[in-house]
């Protein structure tokens, strides 16, 4: 079994540099975070320092108007992640090569530093259902994720980040655990690791396992880009927790702790602080980004007079 | 068939009884799924057919505000969830989804008091094509003048429409209706009755609604049918004898409704 006081306050591991080799364009080790379009103006006007922007792929696949205009200026500040939420790369059925082509141009018009998507499906036959969908982990699907992500990989001609789910049930068809599931992608791809932090703590919690084991048997050093979220708190049928990735609310102090571990082993990382529902201002955004920045800085940089942090 | 193939056909099988059963709250939870403490998994299957359904029923509340408004929250989440269930997105992209809600609206039987909303809806989907149309600039001076100074054959003038534009001809005073619930006046002031025309555009960042002056909805819509401007003065006068071309052409020039202006042909050279 993985030893979880790795990514405790216990051991002192070797700090393993995240950013992935091979990616021509990388995200600055800094934190960032989403782009709303009630923040357009604010931005532009404060120009706050902030390490990068994320964007959903799928709202700026439209003709033209404000959100281009926007979108246009702030990546001319910044470096810009590119996240989808509509290829579907978990579905059974073939990727929408449409989609895909609209994917290219958009990479081609603002040159992201990294493109991301989910191992979920969002659509099935013709229907989409605009969220993100649990897999099975078993053979055929592994065999089939792998096609999906080459495919992405040749059609955008660039290494893609793939972003560990939020689950709620799981599949009796399933013969192996996520993490190898997402090992095995991650090997047989070459594509990169989105760690979601918190995403591993409301899948662990919905399934009873411990996020620090369940991190420990990840390959960290394929992390490219690392989120942070809220989730709100429900239960399920027998009563035990059951959370739900919301990204309407600041990031729990239990996922703060689980990315400590993860900077402890990664060092400083590009950081996104996810919000999508109940969006508040951006100074308050802001605030959660430089905790990440703080964290990144206090525990990733080795101190100045030899002692490093932790005291070993 | 082996096992291994035997599990391959459950797996794909599972993942079809689930998408059908995110919609229809009706269908019993499919096999194949689990929970680890051995928990009924239909409570955590809930959430992903809230997620569908309450991220739909979001993204409709964005696209027609003033309808929310006209028939309250409750209402609008209720006949908006009967429409997501019956015309779930085909698109991944959701910014167009919901351009079939204000004729789902105008079948609504429960709605049939209040017979103007389908058509507040028609101009609020009417807005979001706007907002996202592509870009193209306005005529310049330049091209007016020119316009201007091609005399007898003004006529054949053709005008093309910014992307943005598209019109809306209602028997009911959609405009007003609509501007009442922007701060602009008092709803109870509006007769619902009054047949209003409207144009959508996108001046420079921002949607614009038009109250259309008598025949100019029918002007603009013969020019974005790719009439010329003879043919598109004949439909307005005949949608409205009094049609004000001049009045019209302001109008649009002003808020930079039409993206090119010239003679076919022989001034292309």
């Amino acid at each position: 079994m993985p030893n979880a006081a790795q990514y405790g306050h216990g051991g002192h591991p070797a700090v393993v540099r995240a950013g992935v080799p091979g990616m021509e364009t990388a995200l600055p080790r800094r934190a960032g975070i989403g782009l709303k379009p009630q923040h357009f103006r604010d931005v532009l006007d404060t120009r706050p320092d902030i390490g990068f922007f994320e964007v959903h792929a799928e709202n700026y696949m439209v003709d033209g108007g404000p959100f281009h205009h926007w979108l246009g200026r702030i990546r001319e500040q910044y470096p810009l992640s590119l996240h989808g939420v509509g290829l579907s790369i978990g579905g059974v059925g073939p990727l929408d090569e449409s989609h895909l082509d609209r994917l290219a141009a958009l990479i081609e018009r603002y040159q992201p530093a990294a493109f991301s998507e989910h191992l979920a499906w969002s659509s099935h036959g013709d229907t989409f259902f605009n969220d993100l969908l649990p897999v099975p982990y078993d053979r055929a699907t592994l065999d089939r994720v792998c096609r999906h992500v080459d495919r992405v990989q040749e059609r955008l001609k660039r290494r893609m980040l793939l972003e560990n789910p939020s689950t709620y049930v799981e599949f009796e068809a399933s013969t192996m655990s996520e993490t190898q599931f997402l090992r095995e992608v991650l090997e047989r791809t070459g594509c990169a690791l989105l760690l979601d932090v918190n995403n591993v703590y409301v899948s662990c919690t919905n399934h009873g396992r411990d996020a620090a084991a369940y991190l420990s048997e990840l390959p960290l050093g394929e992390v490219g880009e690392v989120h942070l979220a809220g989730f709100a708190r429900d239960q399920d049928a027998a009563g035990a927790p059951l959370l739900i990735d919301s990204h309407g609310s600041p990031v729990d102090e239990a996922v703060w702790g689980l990315y400590a571990g993860v900077i402890d082993r990664l060092g400083a990382v590009p950081t996104l602080l996810e919000r999508d529902n109940d969006v508040p201002a951006l100074a308050t955004l802001l605030a959660e980004a430089g905790r990440a920045e703080a964290m990144m800085s206090e525990r990733a940089e080795p101190r100045r007079c030899g002692i490093d942090w932790g005291g070993a | 068939m082996t096992p291994a193939a035997l599990r391959i056909a459950d797996a794909s099988v599972t993942l079809t009884a689930f998408a059908a059963a995110l919609l229809d709250p009706a269908r019993p939870c499919p096999a194949g799924l689990r929970a680890w403490n051995g928990s009924d998994p239909t409570a955590r299957l809930a959430v992903h057919r809230n997620n569908v359904v309450s991220s739909l029923i979001d993204a409709l509340a964005e696209t027609f505000p003033v309808v929310q408004q006209l028939v309250g929250e409750d209402y609008f989440r209720a006949m908006a969830g009967i429409f997501v269930r019956q015309a779930p997105p085909r698109s991944r992209v959701l910014a167009h989804y919901g351009q079939e809600f204000p004729s789902f609206i105008a079948q609504f039987e429960p709605a049939r008091s209040l017979p103007y909303l389908a058509d507040v809806a028609r101009l609020e989907a009417a807005r979001v094509r706007a907002y996202h149309a592509a870009d193209a600039k306005p005529v310049s001076a330049d091209a007016m003048g020119l316009a201007l100074s091609s005399g007898e054959r003004m006529g054949e003038l053709r005008a093309v429409c910014h992307p943005s534009v598209s019109t809306l001809a209602s028997p009911h005073a959609v405009v007003s209706l609509w501007a009442a619930h922007q701060g602009d006046g008092g709803v109870e002031t509006v007769d619902v009755d009054a047949p209003e025309c409207a144009i959508v555009l996108r001046t420079g960042l921002d949607v614009v609604v038009l109250r259309a002056p008598d025949g100019a909805a029918a002007f603009v819509q013969a020019l974005l049918q790719g009439q010329g401007l003879g043919d598109a003065v004949a439909s307005a006068v005949y949608a409205a004898p009094h049609f004000d071309l001049t009045a019209a052409l302001s109008l649009l020039l002003a808020h930079g409704a039409l993206s090119s202006l010239h003679l076919p042909q022989r001034l292309a050279s």
